[in-house]
């Protein structure tokens, strides 16, 4: 290159009209990361989806002419009884043992699993991360109650006072929502604190200290921001944990109780007709499983979107990055380390995607050689 | 050490000492006055049972005295009758318990076997075909409650090989002592569907756990000195990365009692879960309590055991 041209460039770019730099917030970034990743979009689109349906039951109903309790005992069941199978007699996936549309309960079940779902992580998720952070920001006395407390619950068997209190005062909705609530805050409070035991030492915390801030504003202000990455991961992770409770629940009948449809007391009615009617069990379980299946995978591609470590836009494949920061103790030490974070949770460690450590292209051994020289 | 044994021990015993106070209350203060007897005696009461629990139980007395009656009786290992088939409660758990026992001890060890061995195999093979199935897996284990997985085998496996004439796999109980195979037999979906649940959770973490031990500089140093990997992995390696996975069991063990009571339901195991849940849909408040109490000790006995292991495994906890 010439010297002329270069002279030719900078004036070139000199001459170029003033571009604004666009600065850009975190979530822009992670929304951006969200997007490059095939399997977070789709599995998005699905629970969109699912959501749409659960909305639109009432006009899915209408449109088979169906009711949700509405039995056929006629048109809906064979000669012997038995449920139909899919497609027969206007029935698009088939009835149920006394003739009701499975398609309409299924749809109808929808409703009752992502309103459960939604409403109990909501709840536990403002709940635990208040008391996380109270417990995390204060620390002795206060921290030392709280975290025997959160203990406490992380290691009662939930199944068990589910099913005195079922015992006592018959299943309903307003059970199951309070115990699926009441397991499912510890799990939040307990890293919410340990992410506020390290946040409340960092400077910034000190210069709004004083600057006069007081203990709740630093909480609620100036902690709580810098956590909502994380929370909002295990928020996403809890919903098909609490979809699986209730499914469970029903399934034992101590959930919703009948006729009300829930996928999991549909699950539970099919237990007598697995030799003959396939579709009673494989349609609502099909249902159940795509819905957590979808949100388990929506929560790791958004953990995968908050993490700056994993760039895989710029870098293309979903795998072949992330080598940027290889060793895993560097990794460690690297502000909230979400990995860590959840690893050290009650709820099933999450960190299946997690950077690999130099050598994993090939066998270990490989690497320790070539460092060696 | 022994300090640590002891704090744990009196730790437990204050968690059995909560739950038995928690169902004290559920069954005996929070219901209204006549409804107690009605709650313990089962939907099929008649006014004379229903007046011999009264009686039995001394629910006309305080409620202080009541507590202290309850909390003596349970010392004491007498659960009381339960008035819906008119047996011991005790009685009825002890049936109830080999098929309970034979699916925890298979499932066990099939989830950690199976969850273990993957998870090494992935973390020693990062990003290999194994790997990536394994991952995809999990994904699939983690979401899927347990009935479903259950209802799933059966409709593919048992219902299948049936239609087949193969009968060797069955669902219901057959004790080990009447037939091995039996056993083996209606235990094989039972175990296989605890440990698809269980196993990914452990799959997961352990491998993790192992990704970044392998990371660490002692791992060089033990590969410098020239020891074969092999034992590099399973001397130095497993033996620190396997400590979360060792908390993870405990933390486990309440929801394992969870799928037991599904698998059971499933499975029509008949074991201490189905009779629990056939218990609540006949009101037999007394046989549960007996199965709340049971399961609580259960969980707090499993606790102090992954404690002691996990001290050893790790001797700082024995030192803190």
């Amino acid at each position: 290159m010439s010297i002329t041209e270069v002279q030719f460039q900078a004036t070139a770019v000199e001459n170029a009209p003033p571009q604004a730099i666009e600065g850009r917030s975190q979530w822009q970034l992670t929304w951006r990361r969200l997007r490059g990743d095939w399997v977070a979009v789709m599995s998005m689109v699905v629970v969109l989806l699912i959501c749409a349906i659960a909305l639109c039951a009432p006009l899915i109903a209408a449109a088979t002419g169906h009711g949700e309790y509405q039995a056929f005992p006629n048109r809906g069941t064979n000669a012997f009884g038995q449920p139909v199978g899919p497609g027969a007699n206007g029935f698009p996936l088939g009835t149920d043992q006394i003739g009701r549309d499975l398609l309409v309960r299924i749809v109808y079940g929808a409703r009752i699993s992502l309103f459960v779902g939604l409403l109990t992580t909501v709840v536990a998720t403002v709940f635990g991360v208040s008391i996380g952070l109270i417990a995390g920001y204060f620390g002795g006395f206060v921290d030392t109650v709280l975290a025997r407390i959160i203990d406490a619950v992380l290691a009662f068997p939930f199944i068990v006072l589910a099913l005195a209190l079922a015992a006592v005062l018959g299943p309903s909705l307003a059970i199951v929502i309070g115990v699926i609530t009441f397991f499912s805050w510890a799990g939040i409070s307990r890293i919410v604190r340990g992410q506020t035991l390290s946040l409340k030492e960092k400077e910034y915390i000190e210069a709004a200290r004083s600057l006069g801030a007081g203990p709740w504003r630093i909480m609620f202000v100036d902690i709580l921001p810098n956590l909502l990455g994380p929370v909002l991961v295990l928020a996403t992770l809890y919903i098909p944990t609490a979809v699986s409770f209730e499914a469970t629940l029903s399934f034992l009948g101590i959930g919703i109780p009948p006729p009300a449809p829930s996928w999991g007391n549909i699950l539970s009615e099919a237990q007598d007709h697995y030799q003959t009617a396939w579709w009673f069990v494989v349609f609502p379980a099909a249902a159940l499983l795509i819905t957590t299946l979808a949100f388990n995978l929506l929560g790791d591609g958004i953990r995968d979107a908050l993490d700056p470590r994993t760039e895989r836009i710029f870098a293309g494949g979903r795998t072949a990055l992330r080598k940027r920061d290889s060793r895993g103790k560097h990794r460690r030490h690297r502000g909230l380390d979400l990995d860590q974070a959840i690893l050290a949770g009650a709820q099933a460690d999450l960190s299946a995607d997690r950077p690999m450590p130099e050598w994993s292209g090939g066998p270990p051994r490989a690497d320790t050689a070539s460092k060696g020289g | 050490m022994a300090r640590f044994l002891i704090r744990r021990i009196v730790a437990g015993i204050l968690v059995l000492w909560i739950v038995a106070t928690l169902t004290f209350f559920l069954f005996f203060v929070a219901v209204p006055e006549g409804v107690v007897a009605r709650n313990l005696a089962g939907r099929a009461a008649t006014p004379a049972v229903i007046a011999q629990v009264d009686q039995n139980l001394g629910l006309n007395l305080p409620k202080p005295v009541q507590y202290w009656h309850y909390l003596s009786h349970l010392l004491r290992g007498n659960l009381g009758y339960s008035y819906y088939s008119q047996e011991p409660v005790t009685t009825i758990l002890k049936q109830a318990l080999p098929a309970t026992v034979s699916v925890v001890v298979g499932g066990v060890l099939l989830w950690l076997v199976v969850g273990l061995g993957a998870g090494i195999l992935s973390a020693t093979r990062p990003r290999s075909l194994f790997d990536r199935a394994a991952t995809v897996g999990v994904l699939a284990g983690v979401s899927a409650p347990t009935f479903v997985v259950g209802e799933l085998l059966i409709i593919a496996v048992f219902v299948q090989l049936n239609d087949h004439g193969i009968t060797f796999i069955q669902t219901g109980y057959t004790p080990i002592s009447q037939s091995f195979a039996g056993w083996l037999g209606c235990m094989i979906l039972p175990w296989i569907t605890l440990a698809i649940v269980q196993a990914a959770v452990y799959t997961r973490l352990s491998r993790g756990s192992l990704l970044d031990t392998l990371g660490e500089d002692y791992i060089r140093t033990a590969r410098s000195k020239g020891i074969t990997e092999r034992r590099v992995l399973y001397r130095h390696a497993v033996r620190s990365a396997m400590t979360p996975v060792v908390s993870q069991l405990g933390i486990d063990l309440g929801a394992l009692l969870g799928g037991v009571i599904v698998v059971e339901q499933v499975f029509g195991l008949q074991g201490l879960g189905q009779q629990t849940v056939t218990a609540i849909s006949q009101g037999d408040g007394q046989l549960v309590i007996g199965f709340v109490m049971l399961a609580a000790l259960f969980v707090v006995v499993a606790n102090l055991i992954v404690d002691i292991s996990y001290a050893l495994l790790d001797p700082r906890v024995r030192i803190n």
